[in-house]
């Protein structure tokens, strides 16, 4: 394995930041000093003027595989990932079939391990996402699958989601839920207010997510069981969480760049490019969420990267399928609600997520190397090289992932990956794939 | 609107609004004389494509078409491409390959022709309803069927009175508010116009931001009809899921419908519309549907030339110089 120098770089601790150049050896940091000399035959690359921290990780990817690969595979989601500095992933369940056995999550684990980045699973909490039957989650986590949850909707049914928190807590393991109550999201395709009512668009509350994480939270009051919120979209939502905290309660919460980005006002053209549940919301939300990311009361950004092929999203906008496409841009979008504060834009982007994923050095992982650690000699090697000052224009055909469904497109955006090292290998330099 | 989509009535100043009625009284004229056409779209194409089921609109949009000797071209849904499974942007596709310069579109998805713009920018698209959202062709023959019947009344013409008419006019707009894309376009309309709206509705009929609207939302039905100069009926929208909004049709009507009872306390002089298909016994007692005040007749007949002047003014890029029709 060749050596890696990351050169001229300053590196982010958790706490702390420092000019210093990085060797990599055989797969972990070997040294970290203000200046090394560069070893014989290393691959060197040039950090100057950029952030070294921890490989970012995502709590929350749509990889499609299987069942819809014409819209991403395991390989061309962890491409995407790659570009967007990730080095881990967590795949999401909703697959055609879902992950909810053993085996479906083995065929995830088996296509990842041939990818740019890392691939964690998430398994079902019921089994086809069905919310009334508890999927096999103890198989599932002997294969190391660390987090559950039926993303896509949340487990409707209280006295299911009581019987999996109960049943998951002694396993280690972690639920996540998607917060709409469907019964009172009423089929409805955007934020319900005066644009949705304008459009004659049907809307989905801000009281379906909020009146979900109410109840959650109680159920987690009643079971000690962990629990993540997933793509949390509105004021309240994150208020209910910060309370919860306050009370000792074991709950997490991520949000997603584009509900730290867009207001509901983008939806005004029908373009289905918007289209995603929860939905995009008012103003006064994407404020409050990003001033929540940058006090810390947010644990993590996900993408919720939602790949679609292009004629779904062709589609009127009643018919069209939710979801964004969000791992190469993410950290733009979230460099630019931090600001010039690196560290806690490693904490939303890699340290956060990876604590919540169970991929942490101190964390049972298997198969998996450690993400989201500290940049320290004898760590395994994940690790981004960010351009915390580079502008560039996004282009929807320019992208790794096979669908198209940026809502990004024709943006300025600034910040990105310059280089990317997943296990000790190079996967990402000057902005390009390796 | 001249040479521009007509999407929605929002933003359409009540210039825009005048234009077009007044464009459609002279077409109105066309369809008294004994040859009801003329060659004022000779050569260009206008394509209906109705992805909703809606027979009178779509008759009325091509026989506007055909009496401006515009070639239709109309596609039954029911029966194409659309069923097997073929996706909105390529069945426009398709039918723009054979060249049009128009088309009429009505879909059961709100937003739906403001995509088709987007598939097809160089042709021009006429929302002939779309979903919960608008139906601007109802909305202006609804306000020129008022104009006709105030004017007649004034002993003047709709042209001449120009919106002096609706100044102050008291429109109440009664029934299911909340999936009528006819109440959307209609309130735009009145109030450009300068008419004052309110509306009244079972409150699971109201849409969520009605308190943003230009109209003043009452409570009491009943001293709202006797406010009222003009009443405009909405259908109860069953298909819509109107039906679990209200604990049932007959306790609608008791709080809600135009029946007879009601009716007979209307000031003499008051206006009736509805924009069809009506469901009589429901929103409206089937004999107030047919008194001489109630006005559904002429708002079909004046549909005709609303959208002949509605496609004229879209494919013609300019507002009538004298006459379009000489």
């Amino acid at each position: 394995m060749t050596d890696v120098l990351i050169a001229g770089g300053t590196v982010i601790h958790h706490d702390a930041t420092e000019r210093a150049d990085v060797l990599i050896r055989d797969g972990r940091v070997a040294d970290i000093a203000p200046s090394l000399a560069r070893p014989a035959g290393a691959h060197v690359i040039d950090a100057d003027g950029c952030w070294v921290g921890p490989g970012f990780v995502d709590l929350h990817t749509h990889l499609r595989e299987p069942g819809r690969e014409e819209a991403e595979t395991v390989a061309s989601g962890a491409r995407a990932a790659a570009v967007g500095g990730y080095s881990a992933v967590v795949a999401m369940p909703n697959t055609e079939p879902a992950i909810d056995s053993a085996m479906v999550a083995q065929f995830v684990l088996d296509r990842g391990r041939d990818a740019l980045v890392e691939v964690a699973v998430a398994g079902a909490i019921t089994v086809g996402r069905q919310g009334t039957h508890l999927a096999p989650i103890a198989d599932m986590a002997a294969l190391g699958v660390r987090l559950f949850t039926d993303d896509g909707t949340g487990v409707q049914d209280p006295l299911i989601l009581r019987r999996a928190l109960t049943y998951a807590r002694p396993l280690g393991v972690t639920l996540a839920e998607h917060c709409e109550d469907e019964a009172l999201a009423a089929g409805g395709v955007m934020n319900e207010g005066h644009v949705s009512s304008r459009l004659g668009l049907s809307g989905r509350p801000a009281l379906a997510e909020e009146l979900m994480v109410m109840r959650d939270i109680e159920l987690v009051r009643l079971t000690g069981c962990p629990m993540h919120f997933l793509h949390l979209s509105t004021a309240r939502s994150i208020d209910l969480v910060r309370k919860a905290r306050a009370d000792g309660l074991p709950v997490t919460c991520e949000v997603a760049p584009h509900h730290l980005f867009f207001d509901e006002s983008v939806c005004e053209h029908y373009d289905a490019l918007f289209k995603v549940h929860p939905p995009l919301r008012t103003r006064g939300d994407v404020d409050a969420l990003q001033a929540a990311l940058r006090q810390g009361d947010v644990d993590a950004v996900a993408t919720d990267h939602a790949p679609h092929a292009p004629e779904l999203k062709d589609l009127p906008f009643d018919d069209a399928p939710p979801g964004m496409l969000g791992l190469e841009h993410a950290a733009s979008i979230t460099r630019g609600v931090m600001g010039d504060d690196p560290i806690g834009f490693f904490r939303a982007l890699s340290r956060g997520p990876a604590a919540i994923a169970h991929l942490r050095a101190r964390d049972e992982r298997p198969r998996h190397t450690a993400h989201g650690g500290d940049v320290a000699v004898g760590e395994d090697a994940n690790l981004v090289v960010f351009d915390a000052a580079d502008t560039y224009r996004v282009e929807r055909h320019g992208l790794q992932s096979r669908a198209h469904n940026t809502p990004y497109d024709g943006l300025e955006l600034t910040g990105r990956a310059r280089a990317l090292v997943v296990r000790g290998i190079p996967r990402l330099d000057q902005g390009q794939l390796t | 609107m001249a040479g521009r989509n007509l999407l929605s009535l929002e933003g359409l100043s009540q210039e825009g609004i005048l234009e077009v009625l007044d464009t459609a009284e002279i077409f109105a004229e066309v369809n008294t004389r004994a040859i009801r056409k003329v060659p004022t779209l000779k050569g260009k194409v206008v394509a209906s494509l109705f992805f909703e089921e809606s027979t009178r609109t779509r008759l009325s949009f091509e026989t506007a078409a055909k009496r401006l000797s515009a070639d239709v071209l109309s596609l039954a849904v029911a029966s194409s491409s659309v069923k097997k499974g073929e996706s909105l942007r390529d069945t426009i596709a398709t039918i723009d390959a054979l060249g049009i310069d128009a088309v009429v579109l009505r879909h059961a998805a709100s937003g739906a022709p403001e995509q088709v713009s987007r598939f097809v920018p160089h042709v021009r698209v006429i929302n002939a309803g779309d979903g919960q959202h608008q139906h601007p062709t109802q909305g202006l023959l609804d306000v020129f069927t008022i104009r006709r019947a105030l004017a007649a009344r004034a002993g003047t013409t709709g042209r001449e009175s120009g919106a002096e008419l609706f100044a102050g006019l008291r429109v109440l707009i009664v029934g299911d508010i909340r999936h009528s894309r006819v109440a959307r376009s209609d309130v735009m309309a009145y109030t450009a116009l300068g008419a004052t709206v309110r509306v009244c509705a079972p409150g699971t009929l109201l849409p969520v931001d009605v308190a943003t609207w230009p109209v003043e939302v009452v409570d009491d039905v009943d001293d709202a009809l006797e406010w009222a100069q003009v009443v405009g009926v909405l259908r109860l929208q069953k298909e819509r899921g109107t039906g679990s909004m209200v604990p049932s049709l007959a306790e609608f009507t008791l709080t809600h419908g135009l029946t007879w009872e009601r009716f007979t306390r209307l000031a003499p002089q008051t206006l009736i519309t509805h924009p069809g298909p009506m469901n009589r016994g429901v929103e409206i007692d089937s004999r107030v549907a047919d008194v001489d005040t109630a006005l559904m007749e002429q708002q079909v007949s004046n549909g005709v030339p609303i959208r002949m002047a509605v496609l004229y003014l879209a494919l013609s890029g300019t507002s009538p110089e004298g006459s379009p029709v000489d």
